[in-house]
């Protein structure tokens, strides 16, 4: 469902020259399955992510999600992925109800699909109290159910989230959560980043270490225990790591 | 190309737009109110002033004039004038503005009328000072009519006729009709406000729909999103090409509304009026329009495209408000007296629309330049639209940082 085959992602910096953001990283999820990607911050996370839905496209290698090429066909590979983000915001001057509409008219939905779809995921996500506010007055929380109304108003067989509960209370952490759960329970092929361990262990079925762009570790959560001798998954995280780190700084 | 995806980006925009207040104030409010203010609020009060200068009592020292009673007392007879006693300081007291003027009669000068000797009578004012100019005037024309009195006198006394003193009269006359009189005092001005209006209408939106939606963080919102980046690029462009297009339509609005109360005004009726009253037709002000429809694609896409390389709303105003001035430079040139259009000027964006439009609303159509500045301001147009859309394919710009 979702494959990435050696991706790799190279910037150009005045000051750092030429910086591999994501260099040669290969791995696959596949439906029904969560696939975790963790690592510190700047170790090529989003970038990777961004490159999974085509927002960014790979200097090298390529993806194939859900049966069509990143760099051939990105058009075809939006409309079959959902995609959240800390960065991916919304228009403040449109409703609830509005921006998902919208979002479903750039999907191709006809309008009796389009309503339908709407009632259905407003009913489900329990936001029909602010359909018809406008985003800039949403709370947090109304926020991020809107943005996961807005990722589900195609009904994607791919879902991508990076780091989707940074900075939300509990309650809404939690919703959000309970969301990835259920979109795993319909059958779809979900890629996840986080720096919380505990979403990690509650959620993921697959996680990938990346550090400096490569892909470090990989595996099932119980894999990895195995191979590391370590039950804590930051402990297995520093393991993998640290060692590069060490020789970073040496 | 997606025409759907396109119409549906360009509702949504639309949408937003509507909903921004800063729009209804920059597109609509603005150009609708800042003409009548303007126009109507600056001739008033210009009426109003030279009206309470014209009639103030100007009050003027005599310099000299003791041997010459009769003038001076003629001088003080004027009703416009008050003479006031000699003051040494009154060259201050004019500057100082507690005086108005101060004319010099110079010695014997009675005498010297009387004998035939040529003098100069000296009038001291403040240049450019208007009550000080009113009274000045007053004192002139007080001693244009004395010479021609005496004239008179000395034609009578030799039993001559008075025709003597003016053999002739010369007077100038209008032939041209009066569309072609408003063209050519005020024509350019047609072309260049929509010219000017079609690029500060299209500031804000550009930036709000480009670097706005960088920081507000829902560029890459839409981006994961199956449209194209062409629909993308294509749905924003008519929308700044919208906004453009409506403040310059409704500042032309207002600004003809405000030239005619101007034109009709009472204070204007008494005065030569005929260059404030634009006879402009709709043909003329929709073929000004569609010369400038080009160069309103050039602006909406050139501005899209340097707003999209900002990373924030300040960084983009930063940028566009020299932009202001490379089309303010030219538009003003065309104004310039004497400015006419040849071939190589025709394919100077901007300084050609604005140089044609002057032309059109003065009646004038010299139909192979105007071909040949549509064809030219088309071409820019679609260059422009052309890299509008290759940046935003552009990783680099979209994600700059």
């Amino acid at each position: 469902m979702i494959e990435a085959r050696g991706l790799s992602k190279r910037f150009q910096d005045k000051k750092r020259g030429e910086i591999r953001a994501v260099d040669n990283v290969s791995f696959a999820c596949q439906p029904g399955k969560i696939y975790g990607l963790l690592g510190a911050n700047g170790a090529g996370k989003t970038t990777t992510l961004r490159m999974l839905a085509t927002i960014l496209e790979p200097t090298d290698g390529t993806a194939v999600v859900c049966g069509y090429d990143v760099i051939e066909q990105p058009e075809k590979v939006r409309a079959n992925v959902g995609f959240l983000s800390t960065a991916t915001a919304l228009y403040p001057r449109l409703t609830a109800q509005e921006l998902v509409e919208y979002f479903g008219r750039l999907n191709g939905l006809d309008e009796a699909t389009l309503k339908k779809r709407v009632d259905d995921i407003f009913n489900r996500l329990d936001m029909n109290g602010f359909r018809d506010r406008r985003c800039d007055k949403l709370s947090t929380g109304m926020k991020q159910k809107t943005s996961i109304a807005r990722t589900l108003v195609h009904d994607p067989p791919v879902m991508i989230f990076d780091e989707p509960t940074t900075g939300l209370d509990v309650m809404t952490a939690r919703t959000i959560i309970t969301f990835i759960s259920d979109c795993r329970e319909r059958g779809k092929a979900i890629i996840f980043s986080t720096h919380i361990m505990s979403e990690v262990e509650r959620l993921c079925d697959h996680i990938g270490i990346i550090h400096d762009g490569k892909l470090l570790a990989h595996g099932t959560v119980s894999e990895l225990r195995a191979k590391y001798a370590e039950h804590n998954l930051e402990e297995i995280i520093v393991k993998v790591v640290g060692p590069l780190l060490k020789n970073s700084e040496a | 190309m997606n025409l759907r995806n396109v119409a549906t980006v360009y509702r949504k925009e639309l949408t937003e737009w509507l909903r921004d207040k800063r729009t209804l104030v920059s597109t609509v409010l603005v150009p609708l109110l800042a003409f009548p203010i303007l126009m109507v609020g600056m001739t008033s009060l210009m009426t109003i002033m030279i009206g309470k200068a014209e009639k103030e009592t100007a009050k003027v020292i005599v310099i000299g004039g003791d041997d010459s009673p009769q003038v001076v007392e003629k001088l003080r007879e004027v009703k416009d004038l008050e003479i006031v006693p000699y003051a040494e300081d009154w060259k201050k007291r004019i500057s100082e503005k507690e005086i108005r003027a101060a004319v010099d009669i110079p010695k014997g000068f009675e005498s010297a009328l009387a004998s035939g000797e040529a003098q100069t009578v000296k009038i001291y004012f403040y240049q450019g000072e208007i009550k000080s100019s009113f009274g000045a005037n007053h004192v002139e024309k007080f001693f244009d009519d004395y010479r021609d009195s005496v004239i008179s006198g000395r034609l009578t006394a030799r039993n001559l006729p008075t025709a003597l003193l003016k053999p002739f009269e010369v007077k100038q006359e209008n032939v041209a009709p009066p569309e072609k009189v408003s063209g050519a005092a005020l024509g350019g001005l047609l072309g260049y406000m929509v010219i000017l209006l079609s690029m500060t209408g299209a500031i804000y939106p550009a930036i709000d729909l480009t670097a706005g939606e960088k920081e507000r963080g829902t560029m890459e919102t839409i981006l994961s999103s199956p449209l194209s980046r062409v629909d993308l690029v294509l749905g924003k462009f008519f929308l700044v090409l919208s906004a453009s297009l409506a403040t310059a339509i409704l500042s032309i609005i207002s600004m003809g509304t405000s030239f005619y109360l101007v034109g009709h005004s009472p204070a204007m009726a008494q005065k030569d009026a005929a260059v404030f009253q634009l006879h402009i037709g709709l043909p003329t002000v929709l073929s000004v329009f569609l010369m400038a429809l080009p160069l309103a694609v050039l602006f909406a896409s050139a501005l899209l495209t340097i707003a999209l390389f900002a990373k924030s709303y300040k960084e983009a105003q930063s940028y566009l408000t020299p932009m202001t001035f490379i089309v303010v430079i030219p538009a003003v040139a065309s104004l310039l007296p004497g400015f006419d259009l040849n071939p190589k000027l025709a394919l100077v964006p901007i300084l050609s629309t604005s140089l044609v439009c002057k032309e059109i609303v003065a009646g004038t159509f010299h139909w192979n330049y105007i071909l040949l500045i549509l064809l030219s301001s088309s071409v820019y147009a679609a260059a422009a639209l052309f890299i509008a859309v290759k940046m935003f394919q552009r990783e680099s710009v979209l994600f700059r940082s």
